[in-house]
C-alpha cells in the first residue's frame, strides 16, 4: 500500500494542482481565460433575491375550451337530429338530457377519429375528451390526456410570457424553468423588489376592446366594473379586438389633458379592424377593458385609421410603464398563483456569508487543533491532507459551477469534521498494527490495507444519504447535499492518494 | 495515552441497563410526539414568515404583535431571532394570493410602529406546497432507511442490517421527540439534518461491525459478547475521535454560523451524540440478542465465493 508508480503520482498531483487552480478562481477576478473563468455561484439565501414558486390555474381554459365546443357540439346534434334538452357548461363538463336510443348515434359521431369536435392522439391512442352516460344524461369533459395537452400548451405559453415580462423589467440573471405540468419556477438573484415582479406576473392582462351598448345585442351584454370596483357600465360581449393585435405599448404624456397615457400601435390586421370599427361606431364609446376592468371607456370622436392609439386612466409613470410592458409581452393564457415564495434579503444574505465563513474559519481550526494534539506528526498528516481537501472541494464546486448555499457551507464544516474520520480509522489501525508489527512501513502498510474496508462503508453510508437528500431537496438543502456529497468523495481522494503518499513518504524516510 | 485506560472497559455488562434506558426515552419520545406533537414550521404547515430587522431599541416584542394581530392575518407568532432588534414573525397568512401582501404588511407594520422595518427574509408557503414538502420528507427519510439497510444486508448479514436499522430508528425517534419536548421549531433544514444523522449513526456504527465481523473470522471460538466487547474497545478512540471532531465542527455552526442555522446544528449535535451511543449501546447488543456467530460471518464468505 505504500508503493506509488510515478505516473500514479503525476496523475494525482496534477488532479491537485489543477483543481487548487480552480478553486482559486474564486478569490481572484481572471476573465479573460475561458477555461477558467468559472465561479461558484452563491445561492439566493447568500447573495439575496427571490425564489417564486408559481402555478398554472388551467380552469378557466378549461371552461373556455368547453365553452367553444358547445357551439361544434349544438351544429353536430343538430345535422344528426338528435334532440337535446338542458344543455350547459359548467366548471369541467359539457351536460345535456338527451334520449336514450340515439346514445350509439352519439357515440359514433363522438368517438369519430376524424372529426373536429373530439380530436384523436396519435400519441396517446386516446380520445381529447370523455363521455360518461347516466340514464337520459350525457357528460362530456375532458379525458386525462385531454387535460395534459390543455396544461401543456398552457405552461408553455405562461412560460414564454414569463420570461418576456421578466427580461423586459432586467433583472440580472433569472432562471426561469418549468417543473411539473403546471408549474413555473423563478429564481431572481439580487432583487430587491420582488413585489413588482410578483405584481407583473399577477396579472394575465388581457385586453379587449368593446363597445359600450344600452340594448341587448345579439352577443348579450354584461356588466362590467371600473377599476375602482365601484362603477360599472354595460358593454357588449362581442370582443372587437384583442391585445392579439398589439404590436407595441409605451407610456407617453398626452399633453390633450395633462396626463400619463399608455400608447399603443396596432399591428395591420389590428390596424384595419379598428379603423373600421370606429368609423362604423362614431358617437359610441368604446370600452378598453383588461382583466375583465375597464381602464376607461372614451367616445369614439372620428375613425382612427393609423393603428395608433391612446388608453387613458389615471395612471402615474409606473403604473404606465407597467401596463404597457404587460401588453407589450402578451397576456397569459391563465392566471398564475404564487404558492411558494422564498425572499432574502442582501444584508441578511451578507450576513449569512460572514457567519459562514466564521464558522467555517473557527470549526477548521478547533479541527485541526485537536488533530495535532492526539496525534503530533500524523496529525500534520491529516491536517494537510484536510486542507487539500477543502481546495479540492472547493476545486470540484468551481467546475460545477455548483450554487453554495448557507447549509451548503454548513456542509463544507461537516466535511471538515468527518473528513479526518477516514484518517482517523487509518491510524488507529496503523497504531494496532504496531503493537505487533516491528517494522513500521509493514504496519503502516498493514493500517491502510486494514482499515479500508472500515473506511469505505463508513463513507458509502454517509453518501447514501447526501445523494437522497439531492434527489429529494430543494433549494438551499439541495446545496448542503452537494457540499456534503463532494466532501465525501475528495475525503476519501486525499486520504488514500494524498495522505498516504505523505505517510509513505515520511516512513520510507525514516525506516533507519 | 489516557483512552488506554478503557482499552478494557466491559461494556457487556451495561447492555441490558442502557437498553432498559433507551427503550424508556423512546417510549418518552414517542409519548411526547403524540400528545404534544411537533412544531411545524411554515415550509410543513404553510403561512408566511417574515424575519424582521427593527433599527431602534425601544420597540417591543408587543408592539410588533399587536401590529399584526390589528392586520387579521389568523394566528400569529412573534418571537426574537438572533440579535436584540431582530424578529421572527409567523402568520397563518389567509391572503397569499395577494401579490401585494407582504408590501401591505410592511407598510402597516412601519406606520403602526413609527419607524421604518426592515423585512429580511420572506417565506410564504402555500397549503398545497406545504403538504407536498411534508410528503418528500418523509420519503426521503424513509428511502434512506431502506438504502442503508440494504447496503449493509450486501455487505454484512441480515442480523447487522437489522441491528444498524434499529440503531437508526432509536437515533431518529429519540432526536425528533426532543425537537417535540423542547418546542424547537421542524423545517426543511432539520430534515436535511435528520437524514445527515442517519448517515453518520450508520458510519459509526459500521465501524464497529467492520470490526467485529473480522474478529468473528480471525476468533472463531470466542462467544459473540466477548467478540463485540473486544471490537467496541478496539474501535473505541475512533469512535470517540471522530464524534469530537464532528462536534468541534458543529458546535462552531451552532455559536457562529447565524440563527438560520442554530435548528439545523443543534438537531445534528443531539444525533451525533445519540448516534456514537446507539453503535455502542444498541447496534451491537442487538447482534448479541440475534446470536451471530462465526457460523454467520463464514456462511457469508461461502457465499460470495459461489
Amino acid at each position: 500500500m505504500l508503493y506509488f508508480s510515478k505516473l500514479k503520482l503525476v496523475i494525482i498531483y496534477s488532479i491537485i494542482f489543477f483543481l487548487f487552480l480552480f478553486s482559486l478562481n474564486n478569490f481572484i477576478n481572471i476573465k479573460h481565460n475561458l477555461l477558467i473563468s468559472k465561479k461558484v455561484n452563491l445561492g439566493l439565501d447568500l447573495q439575496g433575491g427571490s425564489y417564486l414558486l408559481l402555478e398554472v390555474d388551467s380552469t378557466p381554459i378549461i371552461k373556455e375550451k368547453l365553452q367553444n365546443k358547445l357551439i361544434a357540439l349544438r351544429k353536430i346534434l343538430k345535422e344528426n337530429s338528435i334532440k337535446y334538452k338542458n344543455l350547459n357548461v359548467t366548471k369541467s363538463k359539457i351536460n345535456f338530457d338527451f334520449q336514450n336510443e340515439d346514445f350509439d348515434k352519439f357515440e359514433n359521431i363522438f368517438f369519430d377519429k376524424n372529426s373536429s369536435l373530439n380530436l384523436y392522439f396519435n400519441q396517446y391512442s386516446s380520445y381529447e375528451m370523455d363521455i360518461l352516460k347516466n340514464k337520459n344524461n350525457l357528460e362530456i369533459s375532458y379525458s386525462k390526456f385531454g387535460l395534459i395537452e390543455i396544461k401543456n400548451s398552457a405552461l408553455e405559453n405562461s412560460l414564454e410570457i414569463v420570461r418576456r415580462r421578466i427580461d423586459e423589467v432586467g433583472t440580472k440573471d433569472p432562471t426561469i424553468a418549468r417543473r411539473g405540468v403546471d408549474r413555473i419556477l423563478i429564481e431572481l438573484p439580487g432583487l430587491d423588489d420582488p413585489d413588482r415582479i410578483k405584481n407583473l406576473l399577477g396579472k394575465t392582462a388581457k385586453l379587449t376592446f368593446r363597445l359600450v351598448t344600452d340594448e341587448e345585442s345579439d352577443f348579450g351584454s354584461e356588466l362590467v366594473f371600473f377599476e375602482d370596483n365601484k362603477s360599472q357600465l354595460r358593454v357588449s360581449k362581442r370582443v372587437l379586438l384583442s391585445g392579439d393585435n398589439l404590436e407595441n405599448a409605451r407610456p407617453s404624456f398626452s399633453n390633450l389633458n395633462n396626463e400619463t397615457v399608455v400608447s399603443f400601435t396596432l399591428d395591420r390586421v389590428g390596424a384595419k379592424k379598428f379603423g373600421k370599427i370606429t368609423t362604423n361606431s362614431v358617437g359610441k364609446r368604446l370600452a378598453i377593458i383588461i382583466d375583465n376592468k375597464i381602464v376607461s371607456a372614451p367616445q369614439i370622436r372620428e375613425p382612427i385609421l393609423g393603428g395608433n392609439g391612446q388608453i387613458s386612466g389615471n395612471f402615474d409613470i409606473q403604473s404606465a410603464s407597467d401596463l404597457s410592458l404587460l401588453l407589450r409581452s402578451g397576456s397569459l393564457p391563465a392566471p398564475l398563483k404564487i404558492i411558494e415564495e422564498r425572499t432574502v434579503g442582501p444584508d441578511l444574505g451578507e450576513d449569512s456569508i460572514k457567519a459562514g465563513a466564521v464558522s467555517l474559519l473557527i470549526g477548521f481550526i478547533l479541527v485541526i487543533l485537536y488533530m495535532f494534539y492526539k496525534y503530533r506528526f500524523l496529525g500534520l498528516v491529516a491536517n494537510t491532507a484536510l486542507i487539500i481537501n477543502l481546495f479540492l472541494l472547493l476545486g470540484i464546486l468551481t467546475i460545477l459551477e455548483a450554487t453554495l448555499t448557507l447549509p451548503g457551507i454548513a456542509g463544507i464544516i461537516l466535511t471538515v469534521g468527518m473528513a479526518v474520520d477516514a484518517n482517523v480509522l487509518v491510524f488507529e489501525r496503523i497504531k494496532e498494527e504496531m503493537r505487533t508489527e516491528k517494522s513500521m512501513i509493514h504496519a503502516f502498510d498493514m493500517g491502510y490495507k486494514n482499515a479500508q474496508s472500515a473506511v469505505i462503508d463508513a463513507n458509502i453510508t454517509t453518501l447514501i444519504s447526501a445523494v437522497i437528500l439531492f434527489l429529494l431537496g430543494s433549494g438551499p438543502v439541495k446545496g448542503f447535499a452537494v457540499t456534503l456529497g463532494i466532501g465525501i468523495i475528495t475525503t476519501l481522494f486525499t486520504v488514500y492518494f494524498f495522505a498516504r503518499h505523505l505517510s509513505s513518504m515520511y516512513v520510507l524516510k525514516n525506516k533507519n | 495515552m489516557k483512552l488506554d485506560l478503557l482499552k478494557n472497559f466491559n461494556f457487556v455488562k451495561y447492555y441490558k441497563k442502557l437498553n432498559i434506558l433507551s427503550i424508556i426515552f423512546i417510549i418518552f419520545s414517542i409519548f411526547v410526539l403524540l400528545f404534544k406533537g411537533l412544531n411545524l414550521g411554515v415550509d410543513f404547515k404553510g403561512g408566511t414568515l417574515i424575519e424582521i430587522r427593527v433599527e431602534s431599541s425601544s420597540i417591543s416584542i408587543g408592539e410588533i404583535r399587536q401590529s399584526f394581530l390589528k392586520m387579521n392575518l389568523g394566528d400569529v407568532k412573534v418571537k426574537n431571532f438572533g440579535r436584540k432588534n431582530d424578529y421572527l414573525v409567523k402568520v397563518e397568512s389567509l391572503e397569499s394570493s395577494d401579490s401585494n401582501f407582504i408590501k401591505k404588511t410592511n407598510t402597516k407594520l412601519s406606520s403602526d410602529l413609527g419607524i421604518d422595518v426592515n423585512f429580511r427574509r420572506v417565506e410564504n408557503v402555500g397549503p398545497k406546497v406545504s403538504k407536498e414538502l411534508i410528503k418528500s420528507g418523509l420519503l426521503a427519510i424513509t428511502l434512506s432507511l431502506l438504502a442503508m439497510l440494504i447496503y449493509i444486508w450486501i455487505r454484512f448479514e441480515w442480523q447487522f442490517s437489522f441491528a444498524a436499522i434499529i440503531a437508526i430508528i432509536h437515533d431518529v425517534i429519540i432526536t425528533v421527540g426532543i425537537f417535540s419536548f423542547l418546542s424547537y421549531e421542524i423545517n426543511l433544514s432539520i430534515v436535511a439534518a435528520v437524514l445527515t444523522i442517519v448517515g453518520y449513526s450508520m458510519n459509526d456504527t459500521v465501524v464497529i461491525f467492520d470490526r467485529i465481523r473480522e474478529n468473528l473470522k480471525k476468533y472463531t471460538k470466542t462467544p459473540i459478547s466477548d467478540i463485540s466487547n473486544t471490537s467496541t474497545n478496539e474501535t473505541l478512540s475512533r469512535t470517540l475521535i471522530t464524534s469530537v471532531t464532528t462536534l468541534l465542527a458543529l458546535l462552531s455552526i451552532y455559536l457562529f454560523g447565524g440563527a438560520i442555522l442554530k435548528g439545523f446544528s443543534f438537531a445534528m449535535i443531539v444525533g451525533v451524540i445519540v448516534g456514537t451511543y446507539s453503535s455502542i449501546f444498541v447496534a451491537t447488543p442487538i447482534l448479541n440478542y440475534t446470536n451471530v456467530s462465526s457460523k454467520t460471518v463464514l456462511k457469508e464468505e461461502d457465499d460470495k465465493v459461489v
